[in-house]
């Protein structure tokens, strides 16, 4: 019983020293089998406590158990040492140049203009308008003469335009789109829509292109009211420009409101204050509206005595200018990929 | 319009500076552009008098001069030659900046102190009517009237500011200063000074003209003509302040006649015309021109007329273009002694279409352009009469007024209660009183029910919300409030087609294509080879030759962007487009085109440039698999046969794109021999009609469980002939492999060594399962070997080793 105790301390004392010189835990797994596995021989001590009598198996049972459990912990210790050591190894090795570029993901950019409609689109579905939409080839009839604007009127000449034939010319406004909407939709009530699309004008210098695009907003209902245009104008204001805009309504004129309306924000640069945006003004002009004429709303098919409406128009350039701090109109249909692909 | 504010004052009382006034008219309606002073330069320059010459001590060609300035004496160095001792000129001062942007400093002149300029005409942007002769080789020589010490500006009157109006069409009225006077009494509330010459008294108790008759022949085209005949006439320069105002106005003063004309034409708004008596011969007649019927005009040129032009002629020739330039025969002359000057109404469509065709605008042509008040055709010439008398420059002795249509004066009803209404502002009845007080306007009451006489200088005012816009104008639009709609609710979303558009334009900006913006109208040559010449529509009056037609396709207009980022530098280029093209049926159009949306695509260069991975041109495959991309977006299943048009496309590179057996489009590379003319290489492209791809679209996605046993997957590579379709072989797998081949995907196509010239190498997997059951191997590789030799009996195909 001395020898096979001794011999299992030896074995333990062996099998401790050589676990510390291992270095991988293949190496580890290995000594392991050789020692506690089925033909281990530590395993074997204990297969030689047969030999022993009733009174010492369970003395060296304890002994064997103990030196088992004394090897597996270190067992463990050790495996968990080289797993930390493999750790800090991989760790050491996989190190990267965090600074070089990451994977490009190709990635196109939508027209800062279309960005715009995009946008302003959003903002009058969330007020509960619809789309609507007209041919950008028009008749002089729904150009011109639905809106109260007969030929020789001399509003047509605010809008030099470009002819197909005498009847039939690129629209120069998105207001054609307010009396087939009516014709439309009337009797029906409310009308609420806003018309975004391409128009033309027969110009092209630094400030004017001689297509561009516009966005016609039109509401017609009983008891629609001026403080109504407001109303609304003010909340597109705020979405498009920023919560603390003021707008105010100037006079103006167009053939087809009465009374018209100018519309200015306040200026989204210098809040109000005065700059080189606003001229010093504090004021940025942003589109013009007024009351639906009562000409054009009976040109629709509806009762001007019954209904009345508001109708405002803006030119999408012009508000991409002033949100993106565009320099020159032109930039925006140059295409150039430098331009285009800041937006 | 500009007003002078020298002269509006006379008009009416103003306690506002020039910009405040400014801001007054604009909040009130009638914008103001711009305020200029007209001072602007000439402040610290001041008239000077030249005390003694003397030559500088050591330059040859320079003089020292003692100035007096008033309270005291200068020193100044001068170059000029033209001066004599006692001599008044302008000298600007230290500290000056002068109209041509030079700014005065102390200087030294080869050690002579020079404390400021002596000033040329040309340093003052000043022309000869400023001045003596003498003033041309040199310094500005003034004379010796004017006040040594004052103010340049201050002496030539121009210590004043002009207001340019930026009228819109409806207010014609404003373009005479009298309205602008009303217009700035309404809205500061002050009474306007309208004197004695408002009405037609003087004029009418002149005898009738017996000698002359005015014969209207088209009554729809002249209303009203009215002539006052003056004899005794001197002809010379007006006055100074006269000539000031007009200038102020931009008018450039001619004679006193002339400028008499001009005067009351922008005071009240009715142009007016002198005729030389003497040359009138007979009677005068309002007609239009005869076919190629000749006049020369004040100008010196002759001009062909036409049947659409309104002339003043005599019994024997034209005198006048109506409303638009007189002629030279019946001008008025130094030598002129009686005259007739016309105060008359044209149709203002007349007016345009001669002035226009004929390239003439003027003040007098604006102003008949934009209608002028009828009424006030013989209150011009009392006007005139005053002029006459008060410069001594001829004597009115009778007068005509031919009259054939005078528009009534209008009535408007205005209800307090609806102006309410239509406004959002709590209206009193007391405020609209007010309102009309302010303008000027004659009215009457009842119960808030206002019954306006609108005055005939306001042509603008037809109805009542006319009016409402008046009260809303006058008492401020700042009083509307802001509310929103009180009406039903309403919903707003996109359509279908506007969402799927949408969508669209997102996938392609996703899949890495950048999204441009281009002309819809284009050059012909250059729609007509990607589109149809036969349907493209011309427009008429085109900016420019080469953007003279309407687009037939989208792919001129991205190979042009293309080719300019090339051309810039931006080498790497692939950008898509939504947008219309447009296709008459007819030539000329009689109804509306037909506009249908497209969408299309140019790639050239490399895509993705990038540090650790090669990058690759754009090519075919790039586009098809964005293409992919969409069909999948959208659950389309687009079909790729091979090119019918061979001619713009690479023949082998190329293909029709299809939708359930319906061609809707292109994709390929340009073909070789256009890459000079569009100065693209290897570009490829693709066009795509929406319409038929947004009908097909999946509506609903049905979902599909995820199978429960496992899958088996096999390799296989075969050689075949290198013109093989891969999509054949594809086909013919799926066909065999039936029910238990989920997927087969292409995964390397190689050619070159080992694989025998003319060949190529296809590579796919293919993925077995089973929604019932586990396969076993062996049904498997019988599988895999059934499709083997289905290939290699349908495409000659051997299994690669």
């Amino acid at each position: 019983m001395i020898y096979l105790k001794s011999e299992i301390l030896r074995i333990k004392e062996e099998a401790l020293r050589n676990l510390r010189e291992l270095e991988s835990p293949e190496a580890l797994q290995e000594l392991k089998v050789k020692i506690l596995g089925k033909k281990g021989s530590l395993t074997a001590m204990l297969r030689q406590m047969g030999s022993l009598s009733p009174e010492e198996r369970p003395i060296m049972g304890q002994v064997v158990n103990e030196v088992r459990s004394r090897l597996e912990q270190a067992w463990e210790e050790r495996s968990a040492e080289l797993e930390a050591m493999a750790l800090q190894m991989r760790l050491a090795t996989e190190r990267i140049d965090i600074t070089l570029p990451g994977t490009r993901i190709s990635r196109g950019h939508i027209h800062p203009l279309t960005q715009v409609i995009e946008e302003i689109e959003d903002i009058f579905l969330g007020m509960g308008f619809q789309i609507a939409e007209g041919p950008e080839i028009e008749s002089d009839y729904y150009n011109f003469e639905a809106l109260n604007l007969p030929k020789e009127h001399p509003a047509r000449e605010m809008q030099d335009s470009f002819y197909i034939t005498e009847e039939i010319l690129l629209r120069t406004q998105t207001s054609p789109v307010q009396v087939r909407t009516m014709e439309k939709l009337h009797p029906q009530l409310p009308v609420k829509i806003i018309a975004p699309g391409k128009v033309y004008r027969n110009d092209d210098d630094a400030t004017h292109s001689p297509m561009f695009h516009q966005v016609e907003g039109l509401v017609v209902d009983q008891g629609i009211r001026m403080s109504d245009l407001k109303g609304i104008l003010l909340n597109f204001s705020r979405e498009m420009f920023g919560e603390s805009r003021e707008i105010r309504l100037r006079p103006s004129f167009f053939p087809f409101t009465e009374p018209s309306a100018e519309v200015d924000v306040s200026c989204m640069l210098c809040g109000g204050a005065g700059c080189r945006l606003c001229k010093g003004t504090g004021w940025i002009e942003i589109l013009g509206s007024g009351m639906v004429h009562p000409k054009v709303l009976e040109m629709g098919g509806y009762n001007p005595q019954a209904v009345t409406g508001f109708a405002f128009g803006m030119g999408v350039e012009r508000i991409a200018i002033l949100k993106y701090g565009i320099e020159d109109m032109r930039l925006l249909f140059d295409n150039d990929l430098r331009f285009l692909q800041q937006f | 319009m500009k007003v002078s504010l020298e002269w509006l004052r006379e008009l009416v009382d103003i306690d506002q500076s020039a910009v405040e006034l400014a801001e007054t008219l604009t909040r009130g309606g009638i914008e103001v552009e711009d305020v200029e002073d007209l001072n602007k330069g000439f402040e610290k320059v001041v008239i000077g008098e030249i005390l003694s010459l003397t030559k500088h001590p050591d330059a040859d060609r320079l003089l020292v001069c003692a100035v007096s300035v008033g309270h005291e004496e200068v020193t100044i160095v001068t170059g000029a030659q033209n001066l004599l001792t006692g001599d008044r000129i302008p000298v600007a001062l230290i500290g000056a900046n002068l109209p041509n942007g030079l700014s005065i400093k102390k200087s030294k002149l080869r050690g002579v102190v020079s404390l400021g300029m002596l000033c040329s005409r040309e340093e003052l942007l000043l022309d000869d009517t400023v001045g003596l002769d003498r003033s041309s080789d040199g310094i500005l020589i003034l004379p010796s009237t004017a006040p040594i010490g004052e103010s340049f500006g201050h002496y030539l009157g121009l210590d004043n500011s002009v207001l340019d109006l930026e009228l819109y069409p409806n207010r014609p009225d404003c373009l005479a200063m009298v309205n602008v006077a009303r217009e700035v009494a309404s809205l500061t509330q002050k009474k306007p000074h309208l004197p004695k010459w408002a009405d037609q008294s003087q004029v009418l108790s002149l005898p009738v003209a017996t000698d002359l008759r005015i014969i209207i022949e088209d009554k729809d085209l002249c209303w009203r003509y009215a002539g006052l005949m003056v004899e005794d006439v001197h002809i010379e320069p007006s006055p100074e302040w006269m000539q000031r105002r007009l200038k102020a106005a931009g008018v450039r003063p001619i004679n006193n006649i002339v400028d008499i004309t001009n005067y009351v034409m922008m005071e009240m708004g009715q142009p007016l015309h002198a005729f030389d008596r003497e040359k009138i011969k007979g009677n005068v007649h309002v007609r239009v021109a005869q076919p190629e019927e000749k006049i020369v005009t004040l100008d010196n040129v002759e001009r062909t007329l036409n049947p659409h032009t309104l002339l003043i002629a005599d019994d024997s020739q034209p005198l006048a273009v109506a409303g638009v330039m007189g002629g030279l025969d019946s001008e008025v002359t130094e030598t002129t002694k009686s005259l007739m000057i016309e105060s008359a109404h044209f149709s203002s469509v007349s007016v345009r279409r001669t002035s226009r065709r004929l390239g003439l605008r003027s003040e007098a042509s604006n102003r008949f352009e934009k209608g002028i008040d009828v009424s006030g055709v013989v209150a011009a010439l009392g006007r005139v009469c005053d002029l006459l008398q008060d410069l001594g420059a001829g004597r009115p002795v009778a007068f005509v007024d031919e009259v054939k249509h005078i528009p009534p004066r209008r009535q408007v009803a205005l209800s307090t209660e609806r102006t309410s209404t239509v406004l959002g502002i709590e209206l009193a009845v007391s405020e609209i009183h007010q309102v009309l007080e302010d303008l000027n306007f004659e009215y009457q009451e009842n119960d808030g029910l206002f019954q306006v006489q609108i005055p005939t200088y306001r042509s603008d005012i037809e109805i009542e919300e006319d009016l409402m816009e008046e009260v809303a104008r006058l008492i401020g639009y700042d009083r509307i409030p802001t509310t929103l709609p009180q009406g039903d609710q309403t919903q707003g979303r996109r359509t279908p087609e506007q969402e799927f558009r949408r969508r669209m334009r997102k996938v392609l900006a996703q899949s890495g294509l950048d999204e441009v913006l281009t002309y819809t109208f284009t050059r012909a040559e250059a729609d007509a080879q990607w589109g149809s010449a036969k349907h493209s529509i011309p427009l008429l009056n085109p900016l420019r030759e080469e953007l003279g037609v309407m687009r037939t396709s989208l792919i001129p207009g991205l190979l042009d962007v293309a080719a300019r980022n090339v051309a810039r530098r931006n080498t790497d280029v692939s950008i898509f487009e939504i947008g219309n093209t447009y296709w008459g049926d007819e030539q000329p159009l009689k109804k509306l085109p037909r506009e249908e949306l497209r969408v299309a695509a140019v790639a050239v260069g490399k895509s993705d440039r990038h540090w650790f991975n090669q990058s690759s041109s754009y090519d075919f495959y790039y586009l098809k698999g964005i293409m992919e991309a969409v069909a999948q977006e959208f659950g389309l299943k687009l079909e790729y046969r091979l090119a019918e048009n061979q001619s713009l496309l690479h023949p082998g590179r190329s293909a029709d794109i299809y939708l359930q057996n319906e061609c809707i489009g292109f994709l390929g590379e340009i073909h070789p021999s256009l890459e000079k003319e569009w100065g693209l290489e290897r570009a490829v492209l693709f066009e795509l009609e929406m319409e038929p791809l947004f009908k097909k679209i999946r509506q609903t996605v049905r979902a599909h469980s995820i199978p429960r046993f496992p899958a088996i997957q096999r390799d296989l590579a075969v050689v075949v002939a290198a013109e093989t379709s891969a999509e054949a072989v594809m086909s013919k797998i799926r066909k065999l492999g039936g029910n238990l081949l989920q997927h087969v995907e292409i995964f390397d196509v190689y050619t070159g060594k080992p694989i025998a010239e003319g060949h190529k190498s296809l590579a796919f997997t293919l993925r077995y399962q089973s929604l019932e059951r586990t396969l076993t191997d062996e049904e498997v590789s019988l599988l895999n070997s059934r499709i083997l030799e289905g290939i290699q009996q349908d495409f000659g195909a051997e299994r690669r080793k």
